[in-house]
C-alpha cells in the first residue's frame, strides 16, 4: 500500500483498535481481594470528616434516630425499644444483614422497608415516607450499631431469586446512554469521570451525606441519581427493582465493612 | 420548622485552669443560599443561620456572623481559656425567626 | 512596592474605591457606571430583573466587601494563615481554617477575623469576633466555594492594624450554581 492510502487506513484503524482495547478489557466483577471503598479516594479532609463523630453531619440525624427510637408512637403507645431495648447490644449487626426475607411479605425487604412494618404491625403506627427526616435518621441509627462490623448476607436460598434479578438490573444497559452499572462500576473502577474517580459502587456507608446533596440520603435516592444520569426514567421509591439491586449489592460488599454514617462527595 | 433543630457540642468535661481547649458546635440547618432554583425555575428564598454566639457563664467568649457561604449543617470550632467551673452555651440565631439553644458544664481544676 | 491592598486587585487605584464603597455591583465603579445607572433606571428595573444573570461577586465586589470592613486602614499580607486544601472534589462542602499568630493577651490580640471570597454569588464567608478570652485564634468551618477562585482571610489586631492571607482553590464540581435534582 503506498504513503497516503496507508496513512488514510491508520486514523481508523487506530481508532478501532483503542475502541476494541476499552471494550475488550472488561474485568468482569471484582475479585474479592481488589474490593476497595469509595472513602478510600475521598481526600483527606472528607476521610477526616466521615471519621469525627462530632463533625460528621450523618450524626445529627443519628442523635435524632435515638429520640425516635425511644418515642412512643403509634395506636398501640409502644415504642421501638419497648420491644428491642437498647439497640447497641440487641441491634449489633443487624443492618449488615439486610436486606432480609420476610415470609409476610414473602419477598425481601430492605432495613426502611422493614421498619416501617415494624410500625404498621407492632406499634399500629402510618409508615414513614421515603428520604424523610424520620425514616433516614432511624435507618442512620441502625446502620451505626453495624458501623465496622463486615457486610453479612444471610444465607437464605429464598433470596436467590431475586439476588439473581438484582444481579441482571446491575447488568441491564439503561437509558439514553445506554449503559449498565457494570460498565463503569465493575468495568472501570479507578478511573476519573468528570474529575472524579469512578468507585466500585458498595453500599456500605448508608445512609450517607453527600456533600452534593448538603443532606442525608438512602441507596435508592443514590441509585435514582444515577439512573438519571445515564437519562433514563428511575423507578419509583421503594421500588421491588430497588430492594433486588440493593440485595445483590451487599453481596457483592460482603465481608467489606460497614462505614455508616459514611461522608461521600 | 416545627421540629427542632438537632445540634451537637462537643466542649471537654475537665479542663486545668489556664488551658485553651477546642469546642466544636455542628447544628442541622439546610443553610437554603437563596440563589437555588427548584424544578419550576422559581428562586428558592434564603433560609440560613446568620449567627452564632458562645457565652462562658454569661460573658461572650465567641461572635460569629455567618453568610450563605457557610455549608449546610453548619459546623465551626474555635478556642476558649478554661477560667472556672460552669457552663458554656451556645444559640444560634437566623433567618425566619430561627433560634436554637445548647449548652455544657465544663469543670475547671 | 506597597503591600497593601491595592495589590491585590491591580489597576483600581484607591480614590476609585473609596468613592462608593456601598455599591452592590461592580458596574458602578467602572467609568462608565453613571450613563448605565442611567438607562437602568430609565428603563425600569423590574422588566430587566428578568434577563439579568444571577449576581455574581468579582474581584471588585471583594474589594468593596473587604474596604466595608477596614475602612481607609491598609492590609498587609502577614500574620493570618487561611488553610484549605488545593483541591475540592466538592465546593459544597470544603474545610476551612484560619488562625492567626498572636499571644491573645489583652494588650496584644486579634480583635476579629473576616473571610471573602471572590467568585461565590456574593463576597462574604464568615466574620469571627475574638478577643483576649480565645486563647488562641483559630477557628475552623466549612464553606461553599462556586468556583476555583481565590479566597481571602482579613483579621484585625488590637492595635488597629489588618493583615491577609490569599489562597486559591480549584474546583472539581462548584456549589450554589447547580439546582437540586
Amino acid at each position: 500500500m503506498s504513503g497516503p492510502a496507508l496513512r488514510r487506513w491508520l486514523v481508523p484503524a487506530a481508532a478501532l483498535s483503542c475502541f476494541a482495547a476499552i471494550v475488550l478489557s472488561v474485568r468482569a466483577e471484582i475479585r474479592l481481594g481488589e474490593r476497595r471503598s469509595a472513602y478510600e479516594d475521598m481526600s483527606r479532609d472528607n476521610k477526616a470528616m466521615q471519621d469525627d463523630d462530632t463533625a460528621n453531619p450523618g450524626m445529627l440525624a443519628v442523635l435524632d434516630g435515638e429520640a425516635l427510637w425511644r418515642a412512643k408512637a403509634g395506636g398501640a403507645g409502644k415504642s421501638c425499644a419497648d420491644c428491642h431495648g437498647d439497640p447497641e447490644e440487641k441491634m449489633k449487626g443487624v443492618a449488615a444483614r439486610y436486606p432480609a426475607f420476610d415470609a409476610a411479605a414473602g419477598r425481601p425487604l430492605n432495613l426502611e422497608q422493614r421498619i416501617n412494618v415494624c410500625r404498621e404491625r407492632q406499634l399500629n403506627a402510618s409508615p414513614f415516607s421515603y428520604e424523610s427526616r424520620e425514616l433516614l435518621a432511624l435507618t442512620a441509627y441502625l446502620g451505626l450499631q453495624s458501623r465496622g462490623e463486615p457486610v453479612a448476607p444471610p444465607e437464605d436460598p429464598r433470596l436467590t431469586p431475586y439476588r439473581e434479578k438484582g444481579r441482571e438490573l446491575y447488568n441491564q444497559r439503561i437509558g439514553q446512554l445506554n449503559l449498565a452499572c457494570v460498565h463503569c462500576h465493575d468495568d472501570n473502577w479507578g478511573k476519573s469521570l468528570a474529575g472524579n474517580k469512578i468507585p466500585q459502587a458498595h453500599p456500605t456507608g448508608y445512609p450517607i451525606y453527600r456533600l452534593e446533596w448538603q443532606s442525608l440520603g438512602s441507596l435508592q435516592r443514590r441509585l435514582r441519581n444515577c439512573m438519571i444520569g445515564m437519562r433514563a426514567e428511575p423507578y419509583t421509591y421503594g421500588a421491588a427493582e430497588y430492594v433486588d439491586m440493593e440485595l445483590y449489592l451487599m453481596w457483592r460488599a460482603r465481608g467489606m465493612k460497614v462505614e455508616t454514617p459514611a461522608v461521600r462527595p | 420548622m416545627t421540629t427542632p433543630a438537632r445540634t451537637l457540642i462537643n466542649v471537654p468535661k475537665n479542663a486545668k485552669r489556664g488551658e485553651v481547649i477546642a469546642i466544636k458546635s455542628l447544628i442541622s440547618h439546610l443553610m437554603e443560599t437563596g440563589f437555588r432554583h427548584d424544578n419550576m425555575g422559581r428562586g428558592i428564598p434564603r433560609d440560613i443561620i446568620t449567627s452564632l454566639v458562645c457565652t462562658y457563664n454569661g460573658e461572650e467568649i465567641f461572635n460569629a456572623t455567618l453568610h450563605p457561604a457557610i455549608a449546610a449543617n453548619p459546623f465551626i470550632t474555635f478556642h476558649t481559656v478554661a477560667t472556672e467551673s460552669g457552663t458554656i452555651s451556645f444559640k444560634w440565631t437566623g433567618d425566619n425567626g430561627f433560634v436554637a439553644e445548647a449548652s455544657a458544664k465544663i469543670t475547671v481544676a | 512596592m506597597a503591600d497593601s491592598i491595592n495589590t491585590i486587585i491591580p489597576g483600581r487605584s484607591r480614590s476609585e474605591r473609596t468613592r462608593n464603597p456601598d455599591t452592590a455591583s461592580g458596574s458602578a465603579l467602572d467609568s462608565g457606571g453613571a450613563t448605565r445607572r442611567a438607562f437602568l433606571a430609565a428603563a425600569g428595573g423590574a422588566s430587566l430583573a428578568l434577563v439579568v444573570r444571577p449576581a455574581q461577586a468579582t474581584p471588585e465586589t471583594m474589594a468593596a466587601a473587604i474596604r466595608q470592613v477596614v475602612g481607609e486602614a491598609s492590609v498587609k499580607p502577614g500574620k493570618i494563615k487561611l488553610d484549605l486544601p488545593p483541591l475540592v472534589e466538592n465546593g459544597n462542602t470544603v474545610a476551612m481554617s484560619v488562625s492567626v499568630q498572636s499571644p491573645m493577651t489583652a494588650k496584644d490580640h486579634v480583635k476579629a477575623i473576616h473571610v471573602f471570597t471572590e467568585k461565590n454569588p456574593q463576597p462574604n464567608v464568615i466574620s469571627v469576633k475574638l478577643g483576649p478570652r480565645a486563647g488562641k485564634a483559630e477557628i475552623s468551618t466549612r464553606i461553599r466555594l462556586a468556583d476555583t477562585q481565590n479566597i481571602v482571610a482579613v483579621c484585625e489586631m488590637s492595635d488597629g492594624s489588618f493583615w491577609s492571607d490569599k489562597i486559591e482553590v480549584i474546583i472539581t464540581l462548584g456549589a450554589c450554581l447547580e439546582d437540586l435534582i
